[in-house]
């Protein structure tokens, strides 16, 4: 690797993730010092971005974990007299008729609001896995460095060598049923190497700040540099990039659901509602551009949030 | 500059080796047997299925079999199709150039759209302009590139009928367009929203006020000083790029029916034909390894900064 | 992407201005920034005067606008945010607030040069030092590559660079502190300009360095003789290079001096801290003296003097009423030129 004088660490939306995030130093204390995490709750409050966003995945939320109080439809039912050409009923708000019938006759509209549970519990989960491997791994090769850290960067290498897509193709379809948890499981073997960088760099950073000498010159424990001392101040990117990630894996989870190789039934997902609407394109288009819409107001929602979180923890933006 | 090179490219190897072994262990992990598919009634003969085995390598140990096809691959030998007995390099010859005039398409989109919106918002930061700009890259961002490609066809091909909904001739341009155009949109987005957060972060450097108080007019200040520095990570990022435009491609091969290395990779999948997915992939872990490289060469060029290490 | 416009004329040689007066006079020169917070006042009637050869030492903490001031001369404000409400600026007798842009960028560079504290931050980080220097001259005089590249070399020399042949190709992070200062410095000498503002040009320095760029400094100053508004907060540095001082407070000027008299019998309590703030040694084992409380907050400064609250003689006056700048005179009315200070007591504080 060329030394780069400043090292620079992209989001997934590909901005530069500032060095500034990283918490080394408190700078010049305002009139009432205030931490960056209540500097940045403030901040956020304040953001239409972060409110417009948290309605909507609140709301998001509620309809995955309590999809029967939107609709009294079974999205599983087929009524094929009801089949798709059957048009939506703009006027019929919450009724199964609502957003039309999709090929097999069932509720669109059901479908999508059962369709919800799995898309947002693909991105949460692949987001808590990543985050979770992906410090561990890079905060152990930022703190430790020499041998342990080339090898552990090389692994990252190897594993941000396969194109993610690709790479979650091949894995997924070794497996015949693939539940949300497979789906899961499957994503975050590819994409922790993206967090483990972040936390590597933060790390890297933070470990030559002087509390942490200080810390070390008072005798304290490996663990506990790591957990008290670095952890708490490594994790405004780690953060940043995670929150801006899991837009982008409820996307990835969509995009593999619509080839066929996401999730399988008897899963409700999006991805693969818009595939099985798509010889109707031309006929019976809102059996796709439903739950299209649905995947874009998702991952739109999240990333927005995740954008949110950004402008309020990097300190430069302001 | 030669040493860095040299260093950077035996570094590669095991990179390589490793990205490949993954997936080659992956594809053969499969529980589905293409011998079997392959020979369809003939396969209830077992010992013409085991001689068939034997004679394609597929009896060996996996590692071993891995080995024979790395050595194969330095000899530029990316295997043998299964079902259709065509070596995979005459495959990959025969699709590849689909796939690179594609990607060229939405490589010159991407590079010229995305970063002429980035400046156009950058240079006037938390205008309306720009917070137009922003919001619209987040909603192509929030666009997988499925739901832009069906938007646009419904729109394009149904609605107004001004283009054929899907690819009937891949060499003509036109034609590519709008695939490009939904391939493009997602790195599209992204080297907007790059390019704008670094003019604007720049526009605020100590160095920008020296130029003004050089007395250098507007045009040389954004131009030479502004730019230069502001487009190096730009430019980074366009290389890593180019990787996932082709692995992109697979979803937007497959919408416009484009008969390229993403469709036949997906179908070689569906199929689980390994050899013709492995030897696929093995190209891209190439080509994604070489634009990283060249990268990281074009980086110290751009950025007298960075020492060769 | 190099396209050198070729506007400029080669400038008047020095001296066939017949202009009189003084090189610069700024006049009640107000600069305010509007930000989240309010509006930040941070020059409130500024007054200054530099002549061709002369050296104005500006010295005020940090926040007290000295720099804003300086920035609002050089026409590189930020605007928006800051505002200039109020104020002329007369350079060679025109009023350069009143002129076009593109008037003033052929000032800048050319007739009034600045020098900045970070050299590191200030030179441009991708391009090699010759070609920042030699762009000055490809721009303001249209010369080729080629030529603005030996132009280059002769003022790395003028500066003292060492070797500057060789390394007029390397980039600015492949000096050190002090030869990157050398290079601002001789970006700001190379149209030969009028007058140079340099804005702490010494404080991101090591002592030893400070003191060889000072002198370089002065001494092409003298050379060529130009005027220099020197920007500081070290009262070190100013004594040995500078004519007259104007100490900075809460964007007001609160005292001018002749060097020297400034250093002997400050007539305002602020310099008057200032000066008793310096360790010295022949007091070596006392208590140091310090300004006790923090600068005032530029979007609420305190009403009348805007020292009051941190001044050992405020009385109900200095909270009401804003001192002008009284002209300071001797216990016997006897004139002190070029002496003012803006204190209610002023007489108690330089004759007490």
């Amino acid at each position: 690797m060329p030394d780069k004088t400043a090292e620079k660490v992209t989001t997934a939306t590909g901005e530069p993730i500032p060095a500034a995030a990283v918490a080394t130093d408190a700078g010049p204390a305002p009139a009432k010092a205030r931490s960056l995490w209540s500097d940045a709750w403030h901040d956020l409050r304040r953001q239409p971005l972060f409110i417009i966003s948290s309605v909507l995945i609140l709301l998001l939320l509620v309809i995955a974990i309590w999809p029967g109080l939107f609709t009294s439809a079974s999205p599983r039912q087929a009524d094929l007299a009801k089949h798709y050409l059957q048009k939506p009923q703009w006027g019929h708000f919450f009724s199964p008729e609502w957003l039309g019938y999709d090929g097999q006759g069932r509720s669109i509209y059901a479908r999508v609001i059962y369709g919800a549970r799995a898309s947002i519990t693909v991105g949460v989960g692949v987001t808590l896995c990543v985050t979770v491997l992906g410090t561990f791994i890079g905060m152990i090769a930022g703190y430790f460095g020499g041998w342990i850290d080339s090898i552990l960067s090389r692994v990252t290498d190897v594993f941000l060598g396969i194109p993610f897509l690709l790479g979650a193709l091949v894995v997924l379809n070794t497996f015949e049923k693939r539940s949300v948890w497979v789906v899961i499981l499957a994503l975050a073997f590819l994409g922790w190497t993206q967090i483990a960088r972040v936390a590597r760099g933060a790390v890297i950073t933070i470990k030559q700040a002087d509390y942490v000498m200080a810390a070390k010159a008072l005798g304290a424990s490996t663990t506990r540099i790591l957990f008290r001392h670095i952890l708490p101040n490594a994790l405004a990117p780690i953060i940043v990039v995670a929150t801006i990630a899991l837009g982008g894996y409820i996307a990835a989870e969509a995009t593999l659901s619509f080839l066929g190789i996401g999730l399988t039934e008897p899963t409700i997902s999006w991805g693969g509602d818009v595939s099985a609407g798509r010889e109707q394109l031309r006929n019976a288009p809102f059996t796709l551009i439903v739950p299209s819409v649905m995947v874009s107001v998702t991952v739109l929602s999240f990333l927005m949030f995740g954008d949110a979180v950004r402008n309020a923890l990097d300190p430069k933006l302001r | 500059m030669g040493r860095y090179v040299a260093r950077r490219l035996l570094q590669m190897i095991p990179v390589f080796i490793g990205s490949t072994l993954i997936i080659f262990l992956m594809m053969y992990a499969l529980p589905g047997d293409p011998v079997r598919a392959m020979m369809g009634d003939q396969a209830y003969d077992p010992s013409v299925v085991a001689s068939k085995r034997k004679e394609l390598g597929l009896d060996l140990p996996i590692l071993q079999q891995y080995w024979n096809y790395l050595s194969g691959l330095v000899q530029g030998d990316f295997g043998t199709q299964i079902a259709s007995q065509q070596p995979i390099a005459d495959v990959i010859a025969r699709v590849f150039p689909v796939t690179i005039r594609l990607t060229i398409f939405a490589f010159a989109f991407v590079s010229i759209v995305g970063i002429g919106l980035g400046i156009i918002a950058g240079l006037r930061p938390d205008t309306l302009r720009d917070r137009g700009l922003l919001t619209l890259t987040l909603i192509l961002v929030s666009m997988p590139s499925f739901v832009l490609g069906f938007l646009l066809q419904w729109l394009l091909a149904f609605q107004w009928p001004i283009v054929k909904p899907t690819v009937q001739d891949d060499t003509d341009i036109t034609q590519l367009l709008l695939p490009a155009i939904v391939l493009a949109s997602l790195s599209l987005a992204y080297v907007a929203r790059l390019t704008r957060t670094s003019i604007a972060e720049n526009l605020r450097a100590d160095y920008m006020r020296t130029a003004v108080a050089k007395g250098l007019p507007r045009r040389r200040i954004i131009g030479v000083h502004l730019m230069r520095n502001s487009l190096i990570p730009v430019v980074t990022f366009l290389g890593i790029e180019i990787g996932n435009l082709m692995t992109g491609a697979i979803v937007t091969e497959g919408i416009f029916n484009v008969g390229g290395v993403g469709n036949e990779i997906y179908q070689a999948l569906i199929r689980r034909e390994g050899a013709t997915v492995v030897g696929i992939a093995s190209l891209m872990v190439l080509i994604y390894l070489a634009a990283s490289l060249i990268v990281d060469l074009l980086y110290a060029v751009l950025d007298p900064r960075i020492r060769y290490a | 992407m190099t396209t050198i416009d070729k506007t400029s004329s080669v400038p008047a040689p020095r001296g066939s201005d017949d202009f009189g007066g003084p090189l610069l006079e700024v006049r009640d020169l107000h600069v305010e920034f509007h930000t989240r917070d309010g509006v930040a006042k941070a020059v409130n009637g500024v007054n200054y005067t530099v002549s061709a050869g002369e050296t104005l030492a500006v010295l005020g903490e940090s926040g007290s606008g000295k720099s804003v001031t300086a920035q609002a001369i050089m026409g590189i404000l930020d605007m928006p945010p800051g505002r200039i409400p109020k104020g002329e600026i007369f350079f060679r007798g025109e009023d350069m607030l009143k002129m076009s842009a593109d008037e003033r960028r052929k000032i800048r560079g050319r007739k009034i040069a600045m020098i900045f504290q970070d050299a590191l931050s200030s030179l441009n980080p991708v391009l090699s030092v010759g070609y920042q220097l030699g762009e000055m001259f490809r721009v303001h005089q249209g010369l080729s590559k080629k030529e603005a590249k030996a132009k280059a070399i002769e003022l790395m020399d003028k500066v003292k660079i060492p070797a500057a042949k060789a390394r007029v190709d390397d980039y600015p992070h492949q000096f050190s502190g002090g030869m990157r200062q050398r290079i601002m410095i001789a970006m700001a000498l190379a149209l030969e300009p009028d007058l140079i503002i340099a804005d702490e040009p010494t404080t991101a320095l090591d002592v030893t360095v400070q003191a060889q760029v000072m002198d370089l400094l002065a001494e092409l100053q003298r050379e060529y003789n130009m005027g220099l508004i020197l920007i500081t907060h070290d009262l070190g540095v100013v004594a040995d290079v500078a004519d007259k001082i104007a100490v900075m407070y809460a964007g007001r000027i609160v005292e001018t001096a002749p060097v020297h008299e400034l250093y002997k019998r400050p007539a305002h309590p602020y310099t008057k801290g200032l000066l008793d703030s310096i360790p010295r040694l022949d007091q070596k084992g006392q208590e140091l003296y310090a300004i006790k409380g923090l600068p005032p907050n530029l979007t609420r400064i305190p009403s009348g003097c805007a020292f009051n609250p941190r001044c050992p003689m405020a009385q109900d006056i200095c909270r009401t009423d804003i001192p002008a700048l009284f002209p300071v005179t001797e216990r016997d009315g006897g004139e002190l030129p070029g002496r003012g200070s803006a204190c209610h007591f002023w007489k108690e504080t330089i004759h007490g």
